[in-house]
C-alpha cells in the first residue's frame, strides 16, 4: 500500500519532468557560433575609392557587382559597413564627397544618395528625373563650388545636374537639345569654372558642349562630323583631348576641343603599330597623356605628343589591368599597371608623364587558381623619409579582393563567394589511425577543468573570466574544424560552384575554405560558364580510399546553345580529375538513379535538338542504361509559350552523330496552358535524394491513410499573365493563380486549384506528399501560403491489421503510373506576413524526424517553420483525439516565433538560397544558406531525441554518481550500527 | 548617433504629406519609420542600427535606406495598391498596404495588413520586439533538484529516510500479515511493487 501509494507521485513527477522539457527549440545567446557559422562578402569590385582621411582610420569605398557599396578596413580588410541595393537599383558610380560622405548614383543614374563614411547612414537621397536614359556619370570636382557648396555634377537620363554635397539640393539643371546626342564623356577641366559635355550625334558627329558649372549656362555648342563614324567609346588624354577610333577600329583619332574649337587628327593604327591585324577597342583609362588599345590579346599603350601626335610606348602580350590615375603631387600623377604571368604578377607604378621611370615595380606570387587579374586601383602613402609608398587594390579573375603593398598581399578576400550558384555536400576523408585523436583529449586534468568550468557555469557560479573562458573553449573545440568524418556526420564539405567559375569546398565546422579550384580553361573554351554542380561518384562505403568527385557542368559562352564542358573534381583534394569539351549544348542534366560498378553516377545529358547523351561513356554504363531504357522519363518546360512537355527514349541516335551514347528522344504528352489566362512561373518536383521513412500516416481514430509517394510528380504554379509583374499593377478581379499537380510519366494533372485574385511570385517547396507554395493574396492584400498534401486512395483498405499478418494486403503489388491512381487531396491557406525569397524543408537521413519549412523572408533572415503549422487537417477546434495527435487549432495566418529563426540575429544579406543536408545522426539536418553572405547551422526539427545536447553535464553526472555511492556507503554503515544495537538490546 | 536616436523621438510632425503627385511618370510615397525608445530594451537601439534598416516596396521592387530622423520616400511609383515591408533586425513590423490613388492624388490610405489597422499617416511603428535568444533562467535550487540527477537523489533519500518512517506507522498486525504474505510468496516480484500490478 505504501509503496505503491509512494511510487504513484514519483512517476508522475518524472513524467511531468520529461514533458516539460524546454519546449522551444531555440538557442541561447551564449550558443551563438557553436553550431553555426556566418560569413559577410560583397562580390566582386567594380569601382574602388580611397578615403584619402589624414586621421581616423583608412578605409576604401567599394561598390561591385552584387550591388553593394561598403567600406573596407583599409589594413584588414573587414567590413566597416555595407548596404545591398535593390536588384533594380544598380549602381552607377560612386565617390568620396567632403571626405566625409560617400555619394552614389545608381538605378541608372536617377537615385543619387550619400552615406555618412564613418557609420554607412543614410544621410539624403535625391531623385533625378531627365526626359530619355542614357548613360550615367557622376563627377566630383575637388574645387568647384557654388555659395561655399561643394557640388557633385551628375549626366543622367540625358540631362546634367549640379547637385548639392551638403543637402543633395539640385542646384541647376540642364537639358540638351540635339536629338540623338550621346553623352560619353563629361569633364571638368581643374581650376576652372567650366564643364566640357562631349559625345556623339548620329553616328558621325561629334559635339561638345561647353558650359558654366556655377549657373549651367550654355556657353559654346560646337559639333564636327567625321565621315566614317565612331566607335562608341572614349579615352580622356587631357582635359581638352580625347582618343576615339573610327567605326572600322582601325584608324584613331585624336580629338581636341581646345577654346571650343574642334579639330580632328587621324592616325592609320597600322602607321605606329607595325603588326596589327584586326580591328582595335580602346581601353577605358583615365591617364594623362597616354591611353590603351587592344588589338586581340596585345594591349598596346599610346602616348599623344603634342599636337595629335601619337607614339607607342610598350606593347604587352599578358593580359594586363590598367588603373586610373593618382594625383601624387601637383604636378605628376602616377598610375598602375598589373600584368600577369604564369605564378607571378608583375606590378608596375609610373607616372603618366614619364613611361620609362618605374616608381615602383614588384613581381608577387599568386595564387594560379585566382586566375588574371581584371582590375586594380592604386593609392598612394607618404613614407617616413618622405619618398612614395603605393598600395594596390586589384579584382582577381574569381573575384577575390587582394590589397598588396610592400610587395606582399597585405589582406585578401574571397569576395567569389558572394555569388554562388550552385552547393552540393561531400563526405570527409575517414580518420586514419593514429591521426590527432590524442591531440584532442590532451589530459585528463584538462578536461576535468573544463567540465568543472562548465558546471560552474550552470549553476551560475562563474565570474565573468570563466565565462569567457569557456566561451572560447566552446568555440575553439578542435573537434569541429577536423579534417576528418565524424561519427554524427556533422562536419563535411560544402563544395560550392561560383559565378566566377571557381569550385570552393567549405568546412561545414567553421566554414574555412579547405580549398578552391578555378575551373580549367582550354583552347577550345576560353570562359566557361558555371553552371550546375552534380555528385559524380560517392563512393560506398566499403571502398573508402577511393575519393569521391563532383561533375561540374558549364557552358562555353553565354548563349543557351553554345556547347557545354564537364569537369570532374575531386572533393578531397580539389584536383580537377578530367575535362571533356562537348561537341553539343547541355540543355538539361538528368542525374539518373544508377552507378556503375565503380560508383560513378549515371547523367543524361539533353541538347538543344532534344537528343539524350550519356555520361560516363563507358560500354558499362551503356549496359546499365540499356536495362532501364524504357524506364527514363524527364519533362522540359517552356516558359515562354506555357508548355510541359514530357519525353522519354526513342532509339539511338539517327544522323549524321554515330555515337552509341546518344539516343533520341520522343515526346509523350504535352500540357499547353492557355495563353491568354494562363502563364508558368512556378515549376518544383520533390528532391532526388529525399528519404520517406513511412508511407503510412496513422491518424488518431487508429485509421491510416497512404501518402501518395512518387518521384514523377510536378508542380506547376500559373499567373494570369497580367499578373506577372509586381504587386500593385494589377487588381484582384483581373488575377489568378492556379496551381497543378502533374504525374511527369503520363502527362496527368492529379490536382488542380484555382486561386483567384492572386498574384505571384509563387515560391514552392515539394516534399513528400505534400507541396507548399507562398504568393500575394490581392484581395486581403497579405501574402499567403497553401500547403497540398497527396493521398492514395488505393491502398485505403490495407487498414485491416489481419489482412497485413495474413499477406492478404495490396501493398506490395507493383504500381504502374500508368493506372489511374485513386487519390485524395486535402489543402488548407494561411496568411503569412513577410515576403519570402526562398523556401526550403529540412531533410534528414532516414526522413523519420518530423519536417520543418526553413524560408527566407525579405529581411534576409531564415525562419524555421514547423510542418504542423501547414497541416490542412487543422480545424479551428480539434477533438481530443486530433489534439492528442498534435493537430494544431487553425489560425488564419501562420505564426512567427521570434527564436525559431535560425539565423537568430544575423542577416544572411541577398538571400539567394537554402540547402538542407542530412547529417549522419537523425535527428540532425544541416542548413546551409546564401546568398551575398553564408550562413550555415545544424538545426534538429524534433529536437536532439538521439543525442546528448551539447550543454549536458558529465560532471553533474559524475557527481551524483558519486554521491550516490557514497550514500550507500554511509546508510549501509548506519543500517549497520542500528542493527547492532538492535541486537544489543 | 544617440543624439539622432532622440532626435527621432522629439520630432513631432503633425502632417505628413504621405502620397504626392511627383514630377514625372508616377507618384512618390514618403513616410517615415519611427521606433520608440519604450520598446527597444537597453542595448537594442544601438547606434548604426538604424542605418541598416530597410524599407521594401512591393517585395522587393524597390529597397530603400532611411535618413537618419527616420524618413523614406519612393519615387516613381504608379498608382494601385502598393506593400511596403520594413526590414529590421530586433523589431518586428507590419506589412503596410498603401493605395496611390489616380483620381485624387494625395489622398492619404494606408492600413497594417497584420491587424487591419488604418493609419492617418505614414508613420511605422514596430509591432513589437523581436528576442532571438531563450533567455537562460538563473539558477535555482528547484532547478537542480528537477533535474534527472536531482531527482535520482532525491529518491534515494526518500527511499533511506521517509520508508523506514512508513514501516514504522504501520500497524504492527498489517504489517505481520504483510511479512507473512511476503513469506508465502516467496520473492516479491516487481509487478507488485507497481502501481496497478499487486492485487490490492
Amino acid at each position: 500500500m505504501a509503496i505503491r501509494s509512494f511510487f504513484v507521485p514519483f512517476l508522475l513527477l518524472v513524467l511531468w519532468f520529461y514533458s516539460s522539457l524546454s519546449p522551444v527549440l531555440s538557442l541561447y545567446e551564449d550558443q551563438v557560433g557553436l553550431m553555426d557559422w556566418h560569413q559577410q562578402y560583397i562580390g566582386k569590385v567594380k569601382q574602388a575609392v580611397f578615403s584619402t582621411q589624414k586621421t581616423g582610420r583608412r578605409r576604401v569605398i567599394v561598390s561591385t557587382e552584387e550591388n553593394v557599396i561598403a567600406s573596407l578596413d583599409l589594413r584588414h580588410g573587414e567590413i566597416f559597413w555595407r548596404h545591398l541595393l535593390g536588384s533594380n537599383d544598380v549602381i552607377d558610380g560612386i565617390d568620396i564627397g567632403l571626405g566625409k560622405y560617400v555619394i552614389t548614383l545608381s538605378s541608372g543614374g536617377s537615385i543619387l544618395r550619400s552615406w555618412n563614411l564613418p557609420d554607412g547612414q543614410m544621410v539624403w537621397e535625391s531623385f533625378l528625373q531627365g526626359p530619355k536614359h542614357s548613360k550615367s556619370l557622376l563627377l566630383l570636382p575637388t574645387n568647384l563650388k557654388i555659395e561655399k557648396d561643394n557640388v557633385i555634377v551628375v549626366f543622367s537620363n540625358d540631362r546634367l545636374h549640379a547637385v548639392s554635397c551638403i543637402d543633395g539640393e539640385v542646384l541647376w539643371k540642364k537639358d540638351f537639345e540635339t536629338e540623338s546626342f550621346e553623352t560619353q564623356q563629361v569633364i571638368q577641366p581643374p581650376g576652372s569654372d567650366l564643364i566640357y559635355v562631349v559625345g556623339f550625334a548620329a553616328s558621325s558627329q561629334f559635339e561638345m558642349y561647353q558650359i558654366n558649372a556655377r549657373n549651367g549656362e550654355l556657353l559654346k555648342h560646337e559639333s564636327a562630323i567625321f565621315s566614317s563614324g565612331f566607335l562608341r567609346e572614349l579615352s580622356l588624354v587631357s582635359s581638352e583631348t580625347v582618343v576615339a577610333l573610327d567605326s572600322t577600329g582601325s584608324i584613331l583619332l585624336t580629338i581636341s576641343f581646345q577654346n571650343g574649337e574642334i579639330s580632328f587628327q587621324q592616325t592609320p593604327i597600322s602607321n605606329i603599330v607595325e603588326d596589327s591585324s584586326g580591328p582595335a577597342v580602346i581601353i577605358p583609362s583615365s591617364v594623362p597623356g597616354i591611353f590603351a588599345i587592344k588589338i586581340n590579346s596585345v594591349t598596346i599603350f599610346i602616348r599623344v605628343i603634342g599636337k595629335g601626335k601619337l607614339e607607342v610606348v610598350e606593347k604587352l602580350n599578358q593580359e594586363t589591368a590598367v588603373s586610373n590615375a593618382l594625383p601624387i603631387s601637383e604636378s605628376q600623377q602616377a598610375f598602375a599597371l598589373v600584368q600577369h604571368a604564369g605564378s607571378e604578377i608583375h606590378l608596375v607604378a609610373k607616372l603618366a608623364h614619364d613611361w620609362d621611370a618605374n616608381l615602383l615595380k614588384e613581381s608577387i606570387k599568386m595564387d594560379q587558381q585566382r586566375g588574371i587579374p581584371h582590375k586594380v586601383f592604386i593609392n598612394n602613402y607618404i613614407r617616413t623619409d618622405r619618398s612614395h609608398g603605393f598600395r594596390l587594390l586589384i579584382v582577381m579573375e574569381d573575384h577575390s579582393l587582394l590589397l598588396l603593398q610592400q610587395g606582399a598581399i597585405v589582406w585578401s578576400r574571397e569576395d567569389g563567394l558572394a555569388s554562388i550558384i550552385d552547393v552540393t555536400a561531400s563526405e570527409l576523408p575517414v580518420e586514419r589511425d593514429g591521426v590527432s585523436v590524442a591531440k584532442v583529449e590532451h589530459n585528463l586534468f584538462e578536461w576535468l577543468k573544463g567540465h568543472m568550468l562548465k558546471l560552474k557555469g550552470t549553476l551560475m557560479l562563474a565570474s565573468p573570466e570563466d565565462v569567457a573562458a569557456i566561451q572560447s573553449m566552446r568555440l575553439k573545440s578542435s573537434e569541429k574544424s577536423k579534417m576528418a568524418r565524424d561519427h554524427n556526420g556533422f562536419r563535411k564539405l560544402l563544395i560550392v560552384l561560383t559565378r566566377a567559375g571557381k569550385l570552393f569546398a567549405l568546412h561545414t565546422g567553421d566554414g574555412h575554405i579547405v580549398w578552391s579550384h578555378l575551373l580549367h580553361k582550354s583552347e577550345a573554351c576560353q570562359s566557361p560558364v558555371g553552371l550546375n554542380l552534380y555528385q559524380w561518384q560517392v563512393p560506398h562505403h566499403h571502398a573508402l580510399d577511393e575519393n569521391p568527385s563532383v561533375l561540374v557542368i558549364s557552358r562555353c559562352g553565354p548563349s543557351s546553345d553554345a556547347p557545354g564542358v564537364l569537369s570532374f573534381v575531386d572533393t578531397y583534394t580539389g584536383k580537377e580529375l578530367n575535362s571533356l569539351s562537348l561537341d553539343h549544348a547541355v540543355v538539361q542534366v538528368i542525374p539518373l538513379p544508377h552507378t556503375d560498378s565503380t560508383e560513378q553516377r549515371l547523367h543524361l545529358l539533353i541538347d538543344s535538338d532534344k537528343h539524350a547523351h550519356l555520361y560516363p561513356k563507358t560500354s558499362e554504363a551503356l549496359g546499365i542504361f540499356k536495362r532501364e531504357f524504357s524506364n527514363i522519363y524527364w519533362y522540359s518546360v517552356e516558359d515562354h509559350n506555357s508548355i510541359i512537355k514530357g519525353h522519354a527514349l526513342k532509339c539511338k541516335c539517327t544522323g549524321e552523330v554515330a555515337d552509341e551514347f546518344c539516343f533520341d528522344a520522343r515526346d509523350l504528352w504535352s500540357v499547353v496552358f492557355p495563353s491568354e489566362s494562363e502563364k508558368i512561373t512556378a515549376t518544383v518536383t520533390r528532391k532526388l535524394n529525399e528519404m520517406v521513412h513511412t508511407q503510412a500516416k496513422v491518424m488518431a481514430d487508429q485509421d491510416v491513410m497512404y501518402k501518395y509517394i512518387s518521384r514523377n510528380l510536378l508542380f506547376v504554379a500559373t499567373v494570369a499573365p497580367k499578373g506577372s509583374g509586381e504587386i500593385g499593377s494589377v487588381t484582384p478581379e483581373e488575377s489568378w493563380l492556379v496551381a497543378y499537380l502533374i504525374d511527369i510519366v503520363t502527362g496527368r494533372i492529379l490536382y488542380r486549384v484555382t486561386h483567384h485574385g492572386a498574384q505571384g511570385p509563387v515560391h514552392a517547396v515539394f516534399s513528400e506528399n505534400w507541396v507548399v507554395y507562398h504568393f500575394f493574396n490581392l484581395r486581403a492584400h497579405r501574402y499567403e501560403m497553401s500547403v497540398i498534401e497527396i493521398y492514395d486512395q488505393s491502398r485505403a483498405d490495407n487498414k485491416d491489421v489481419w489482412k497485413l499478418v495474413l499477406g492478404k494486403h495490396n501493398l506490395t503489388s507493383r504500381i504502374s503510373l500508368f493506372s489511374r491512381p485513386e487519390v485524395i487531396t486535402k489543402s488548407q491557406s494561411y496568411f503569412f506576413t513577410h515576403s519570402v525569397k526562398a523556401i526550403a524543408v529540412t531533410s534528414t537521413a532516414k526522413g523519420i524526424t518530423s519536417k520543418q519549412l526553413l524560408i527566407g523572408t525579405i529581411g534576409d533572415q531564415v525562419l524555421a517553420l514547423d510542418k504542423r503549422f501547414l497541416d490542412p487537417r487543422r480545424s479551428v477546434n480539434p477533438t481530443q483525439a486530433e489534439k492528442e495527435e498534435g493537430i494544431i487549432p487553425l489560425t488564419d495566418s501562420l505564426p512567427i516565433i521570434p527564436q525559431s529563426y535560425v539565423t537568430h540575429a544575423l542577416r544572411v544579406e541577398g538571400l539567394r538560397g537554402i540547402i538542407t543536408v542530412p547529417a549522419k545522426l537523425e535527428s540532425t539536418t544541416l542548413v546551409f544558406a546564401h546568398g551575398v553572405d553564408l550562413f550555415f547551422t545544424q538545426l534538429a526539427p524534433s529536437r536532439t531525441y538521439d543525442s546528448l545536447t551539447e550543454d549536458f553535464s558529465y560532471a553533474l553526472l559524475l557527481i551524483t554518481i558519486v554521491a550516490l555511492v557514497a550514500a550507500i556507503f554511509v546508510t549501509w554503515r548506519l543500517s549497520e550500527r542500528k542493527e547492532l544495537q538492535d541486537k544489543w538490546r | 548617433m544617440a543624439s539622432i536616436a532622440r532626435l527621432l523621438l522629439l520630432v513631432l510632425l503633425s502632417t505628413a504629406l504621405t502620397v504626392s503627385s511627383g514630377s514625372g511618370y508616377g507618384y512618390t510615397i514618403n513616410g517615415r519609420v519611427k521606433i520608440p525608445q519604450g520598446l527597444g530594451t537597453a542595448g537594442l537601439v544601438l547606434p548604426g542600427k538604424m542605418s541598416n534598416i530597410k524599407v521594401i516596396l512591393n517585395g522587393g521592387q524597390i529597397v530603400s535606406y532611411l535618413r537618419p530622423d527616420g524618413y523614406f520616400s519612393f519615387q516613381n511609383i504608379p498608382a494601385g495598391t502598393h506593400l511596403i515591408e520594413v526590414a529590421a533586425i530586433g523589431y518586428f513590423f507590419s506589412p503596410v498596404r498603401v493605395d496611390v490613388s489616380a483620381r485624387n492624388p494625395g489622398k492619404v490610405q494606408a492600413a497594417l495588413t497584420e491587424n487591419r489597422r488604418g493609419l492617418s499617416e505614414l508613420v511605422l511603428e514596430p509591432l513589437r520586439d523581436e528576442k532571438y535568444y531563450e533567455i537562460r533562467e538563473p539558477f535555482s535550487i528547484m532547478n537542480v533538484v528537477k533535474s534527472p540527477m536531482g531527482l535520482m537523489v532525491g529518491f534515494m533519500l526518500v527511499v533511506v529516510f521517509l520508508m523506514p518512517k512508513l514501516v514504522e506507522n504501520m500497524d504492527p498486525e498489517e504489517m505481520r500479515r504483510a511479512q507473512e504474505e511476503m513469506r508465502n510468496q516467496g520473492v516479491p516480484s516487481l509487478a507488485s511493487l507497481l502501481p496497478g500490478g499487486g492485487r490490492n
